[in-house]
C-alpha cells in the first residue's frame, strides 16, 4: 500500500521509499525510513500536501512524493 | 590586554531556536551579510566573555550536511575550510532523534563540537527526560542543556565551548558513527588506501574522506581529483568498485544504506538517553492547527492574515511615508531659499534629495512588512501558509511560500522582492522574483486611472480589472515558461517541517525587521541614488537650450502690462486681473518647461526612440513619459502632465483632457497601460532584484524580458486592435 492511500488520522508502518536522487535522499535524512511508524495527521484543504508525524515531529510531503513510499501495517 | 581569539560556529536544524541563542549571544553587535557568492545570510557577531575575544557564526540552520542545498554546502564548508575553534550543535530537545542526524554528521567530521539541547523546558513539559551524560559519554564531547528564549544556560555553554577550544584535539575514538560489517570494511580498506597515497595531498581526515567517497559525494570526489595528484582518478576508481560491492550487497545505492544506519545508530542512542514518561499533555500546537490548517476555514483565516499585513504595510505605513514626504519637501523647500539659483541648486534639490527621498520612502513600508514576515516565521505559521498554498502554487511551478512576494508586489515591489528571502530554493527565488514585477504595484495605479479615465469613462473600472489580470496570467505563463527552460530541475522537494506554534520574542522581531531595513537603506540607497543623479544629468542637460522663444522676458512683459493693467483697473477688477495674470504666467512656465523636457538629452531620447513607440500607439511624449517612469512609476503621470501641456501637473482631469485632445486613441491608451504594467520595474525595483538575485545578470534579463515583453503585448493589443476596428 502507498502512504498517499493512508486516510487520515491512520497509522503505518514504512516499508520502502522510492524514487531517486536528492529526493528520496532528503525524504530519507528527514527521519522518513524503513520501519519508521508514521501518522498522516492531515490533507491540506485542496488534498495537496499531507502532514505527517513521524518520528515525533510534523512534516509535510506532496501527494506525489507520498505515492513513492510504500507502507505496511495500517491501523 | 592580548586577549585570545575564538571563533565559534552555531550550527543546527531550521527552528531548532538556533537564532535566538545567537541573538542572545551577541545581542545588537552582529554583523549581517552575504556569503560570498550567494544570497544566504550570513550573521556573525564579536563578544568578549570571560577574558576571550569571541567571534560567533550563525551557520545556516539545515538539516544534514549532505551537499544537496546552498545552506548546506556553506554549513559543511565552513566547518571543513574556515575550521572554527568549536562548533556549538544546537539541538531541539523535544525532537531529539531527527536532530541527532546532524549531530552525527558533525561528529564525524573531525571538529570539536559540542552539543547544546535547546528547549530543555519544551522537552520536559512533554514527559522527555535525557541523559545528558550518557549522551555525553555516548558520543564523547561535551552536552549542555539551555533554554534560548529565557537565556538559560548560554553562559555555561559559551564557558564549555571555551573549555574546548582550549583543551587539545585529539580525534576521538569512541563511539564514533559505526556502520553494519561489510561497510566498515569498505570504508576502512578505503581509509588505508587513502592513507598510503602518496602523490599530492588528501584535501580532508581520511576516513571521513572513504566514508564521503563511498557517499559519492560530488564535492569531495572533485576536491580529491584536483588536489590528489595526476593518478587521482585511481582513488575514485578505487571507491567505485567498493561502491559496486556494496550496491551489490544491499541492492541499494550505498549512501542510502548509510542513511539508513546512521538512523539505526541513532536509535540506539535514542534508547540508552531518553525515556519517555507515560504523561500525556495535550499539544496545543495540533490544536492550534485544527483551526489554522482546517479544511475549511484555513484559507479565509490565512486570506485575512494576509489582508491584515497588507494593510498594516501599506495603510499604517501610508501615515509615516507621509511625514517623510513632508521632511523631504521641508529640507528641499528650506533649500530653495537658503541657496543661490545654479545648477548645483538644482542638481541637489531635484537629483540628490529627490532620489534619497524616494529611497527613504519606502522605509515605513518594509519595516512594517517585515515585522509581519517575522511574526509569521517565528511563530511557524509561514510553513502553515506554504502547506495551504502549495497546490496552487506548485500549478505555476512553485513552492507555497512563493505566495507571499507574489502578493505583496500589488502593493510594492522592492519589499515584495526583498521577501523571496524566505524562500529555500534558489530557483524558486529568482523565478518568484522574476514573475514578481507583473503584480501590478500601487504606484501604477495613478496612471491607470489617468488612462483609463480619460479613454473609458464609466468601463474604466473594468479595464483596470482587466490590467491586473493581465499581469497575472503572464505572471502564471512566465513561471511555467522559465520553469521548463531556464530554470529547469526538479522542483524543491516539499518536505518541509511544521515546527510546533512558537510565541514570537519581540527582542528576534526588532534584530530582524531592523537587519533587513538596514540591508535595504544601505545597499539600495546606493544604486538609486546613482540612478537618479544620471536621471536628473539627462533631464536637465543641455543647459544652454535655444528656445523657440524668450520666455524669460516674455514673462516680464506679460506681467508687467498686466500690472499696468491692474494699477488703472477698478477695485473690482483687479482679482479678475490678477489671477489672469498669474494663469498667463504659468501658462508661460509650462510651455517653457515643457521645450525644456522636449530638448534636453531625455527629450532626445524620446524622440529617438518614438519609431520604436509608435508602432504601440504611444508618441515622443509618451515615450519620454515612460522612460522617466524609471525613477518610479507615479512619475509617468507627472511627466505626461508636463508634456501634454495640461493646466496644472496634480489635476488629472486637466490632464485627462489634455489627453483626449493629444490624438491619443483609446486603443493607445490601452496599450500604453499594459506596456506600463509589463516594462521593466522602477529603479528601486530592479536594485532590489540586483541585490536578492545576487546577480547582475538576472537583473539585465528582468529589465530585458520584462520591457520586450511589454511592447510584444502592447503591440498585438495595439495593431490587433487597429485591424479589428477596420
Amino acid at each position: 500500500m502507498l502512504l498517499s492511500d493512508i486516510k487520515e488520522n491512520q497509522t503505518a508502518r514504512i516499508v520502502h521509499v522510492g524514487g531517486n536522487g536528492a529526493l528520496r535522499r532528503r525524504i530519507l535524512e528527514m527521519g522518513i525510513i524503513k520501519g519508521s511508524e508514521i501518522y498522516v495527521e492531515k490533507y491540506a484543504p485542496l488534498k495537496d500536501p499531507v502532514e505527517l508525524i513521524v518520528k515525533g515531529y510534523h512534516v509535510s510531503l506532496r501527494v506525489g512524493e507520498a505515492a513513492q513510499i510504500t507502507v505496511d501495517n495500517v491501523k | 590586554m592580548n586577549q585570545k581569539r575564538f571563533s565559534i560556529a552555531l550550527a543546527g536544524n531550521p527552528n531548532s531556536g538556533k537564532t535566538t541563542i545567537f541573538n542572545n549571544m551577541t545581542g545588537t553587535r552582529q554583523k549581517v551579510g552575504n556569503w560570498p557568492g550567494v544570497t544566504v545570510e550570513k550573521k556573525e557577531g564579536n563578544i568578549k566573555k570571560f577574558g576571550y575575544d569571541l567571534k560567533i557564526i550563525d551557520l545556516p540552520g539545515t538539516y544534514s550536511l549532505t551537499p544537496f542545498t546552498i545552506e548546506e554546502i556553506i554549513a559543511r564548508d565552513f566547518v571543513l575550510e574556515e575550521r572554527p575553534d568549536v562548533v556549538i550543535d544546537i539541538i531541539d530537545a523535544s525532537n531529539l532523534e531527527r536532530s541527532l542526524y546532524l549531530a552525527t554528521q558533525f561528529r564525524e567530521i573531525d571538529c570539536k563540537v559540542l552539543f547544546a539541547l535547546n528547549m530543555a523546558d519544551v522537552a520536559r513539559s512533554r514527559g522527555l527526560k535525557i541523559d545528558d551524560k550518557k549522551l555525553s559519554e555516548l558520543l564523547d564531547l561535551p552536552v549542555v542543556f539551555t533554554v534560548g528564549n529565557k537565556n538559560q544556560g548560554i553562559d555555561t555553554l559559551l564557558e564549555k565551548a571555551i573549555e574546548l577550544a582550549e583543551s587539545s584535539y585529539e580525534i576521538p575514538k569512541k563511539r564514533r558513527v559505526k556502520y553494519s560489517k561489510d561497510i566498515e570494511n569498505s570504508i576502512s580498506s578505503l581509509k588505508s588506501f587513502l592513507e598510503n597515497w602518496t602523490e599530492g595531498s588528501i584535501p580532508y581526515n581520511p576516513r571521513w574522506t572513504a566514508i564521503k567517497l563511498l557517499e559519492d559525494d560530488k564535492i569531495v570526489k572533485k576536491r580529491v581529483l584536483n588536489e590528489a595528484g595526476k593518478n587521482s582518478r585511481e582513488i575514485l576508481q578505487q571507491a567505485q568498485i567498493h561502491r559496486d560491492f556494496l550496491m551489490d550487497r544491499f541492492d541499494d545505492d550505498p549512501e542510502i544504506v548509510m542513511t539508513d544506519e546512521r538512523y539505526g545508530f541513532i536509535a540506539g542512542i535514542i534508547k540508552e538517553v531518553l525515556t519517555t514518561s507515560a504523561k500525556q499533555r495535550i499539544d496545543i500546537s495540533r490544536n492550534i492547527d485544527l483551526v489554522l490548517t482546517n479544511r475549511f476555514v484555513g484559507f479565509p483565516i490565512f486570506l485575512f492574515f494576509i489582508w491584515a499585513m497588507f494593510q498594516l504595510t501599506f495603510s499604517l505605513g501610508a501615515y509615516p511615508m507621509e511625514w517623510i514626504d513632508i521632511g523631504v519637501n521641508f529640507v528641499s523647500k528650506s533649500l530653495v531659499h537658503v541657496l543661490p539659483n545654479n545648477l548645483f541648486k538644482d542638481f541637489l534639490l531635484n537629483g540628490v534629495i529627490a532620489g534619497v527621498g524616494s529611497v527613504v520612502i519606502f522605509l515605513p513600508n518594509i519595516l512594517i512588512l517585515f515585522f509581519c514576515i517575522s511574526i509569521f516565521e517565528d511563530t511557524g505559521y509561514m510553513s502553515r501558509a506554504a502547506f495551504l498554498m502549495d497546490k496552487i502554487m506548485h500549478l505555476i511551478g512553485l513552492h507555497g511560500k512563493s505566495f507571499i512576494p507574489m502578493l505583496m508586489g500589488f502593493g510594492c515591489n522592492v519589499p515584495a522582492i526583498m521577501a523571496s528571502r524566505t524562500l529555500e530554493s534558489e530557483k524558486d527565488r529568482t523565478l518568484t522574483i522574476l514573475i514578481t514585477p507583473f503584480m501590478s504595484c500601487s504606484a501604477k495605479l495613478p496612471v491607470y486611472i489617468v488612462l483609463a479615465g480619460a479613454f473609458f469613462g464609466a468601463r474604466a473600472g473594468s479595464v483596470i480589472f482587466g490590467i491586473y489580470m493581465v499581469g497575472i496570467i503572464l505572471s502564471i505563463v512566465t513561471g511555467r515558461l522559465f520553469r521548463s527552460t531556464l530554470l529547469r530541475g526538479a522542483d524543491a522537494p516539499f518536505v518541509m517541517e511544521l515546527p510546533p506554534y512558537r510565541a514570537p520574542m519581540i527582542k528576534s522581531l526588532l534584530i530582524h525587521m531592523w537587519d533587513r531595513s538596514k540591508i535595504f537603506l544601505k545597499k539600495m540607497g546606493g544604486i538609486i541614488l546613482i540612478g537618479s543623479v544620471v536621471v536628473w544629468i539627462l533631464s536637465a542637460f543641455p543647459q544652454n537650450i535655444s528656445y523657440s522663444l524668450d520666455y524669460n522676458s516674455k514673462i516680464s512683459e506679460t506681467k508687467a502690462s498686466y500690472n499696468a493693467e491692474i494699477e488703472t483697473a477698478h477695485e473690482s477688477g483687479k482679482k479678475l486681473l490678477a489671477k489672469q495674470r498669474d494663469d498667463a504666467v504659468s501658462e508661460l512656465i509650462k510651455a517653457k518647461k515643457t521645450e525644456k523636457a522636449e530638448k534636453s538629452f531625455m527629450g532626445s531620447i524620446g524622440k529617438v526612440l518614438a519609431p520604436v513607440f509608435a508602432p504601440i500607439g504611444i508618441d515622443w511624449r509618451g515615450s519620454i513619459a515612460l522612460l522617466t517612469g524609471f525613477v518610479a512609476k507615479e512619475i509617468v503621470v507627472s511627466t505626461m502632465g508636463v508634456l501634454y501641456a495640461a493646466d496644472g501637473t496634480e489635476d488629472s482631469a486637466a490632464l485627462k483632457n489634455a489627453l483626449l485632445s493629444s490624438g491619443m486613441t483609446p486603443l493607445g491608451a490601452l496599450a500604453m497601460m499594459v506596456f506600463v504594467l509589463l516594462y521593466m520595474p522602477c529603479l528601486a525595483t530592479v536594485a532590489a532584484i540586483r541585490r536578492e538575485t545576487g546577480s547582475f545578470k538576472w537583473m539585465i534579463f528582468s529589465v530585458v524580458y520584462s520591457t520586450s515583453l511589454a511592447w510584444i503585448v502592447a503591440f498585438c493589443i495595439y495593431q490587433g486592435g487597429t485591424i479589428l476596428a477596420v
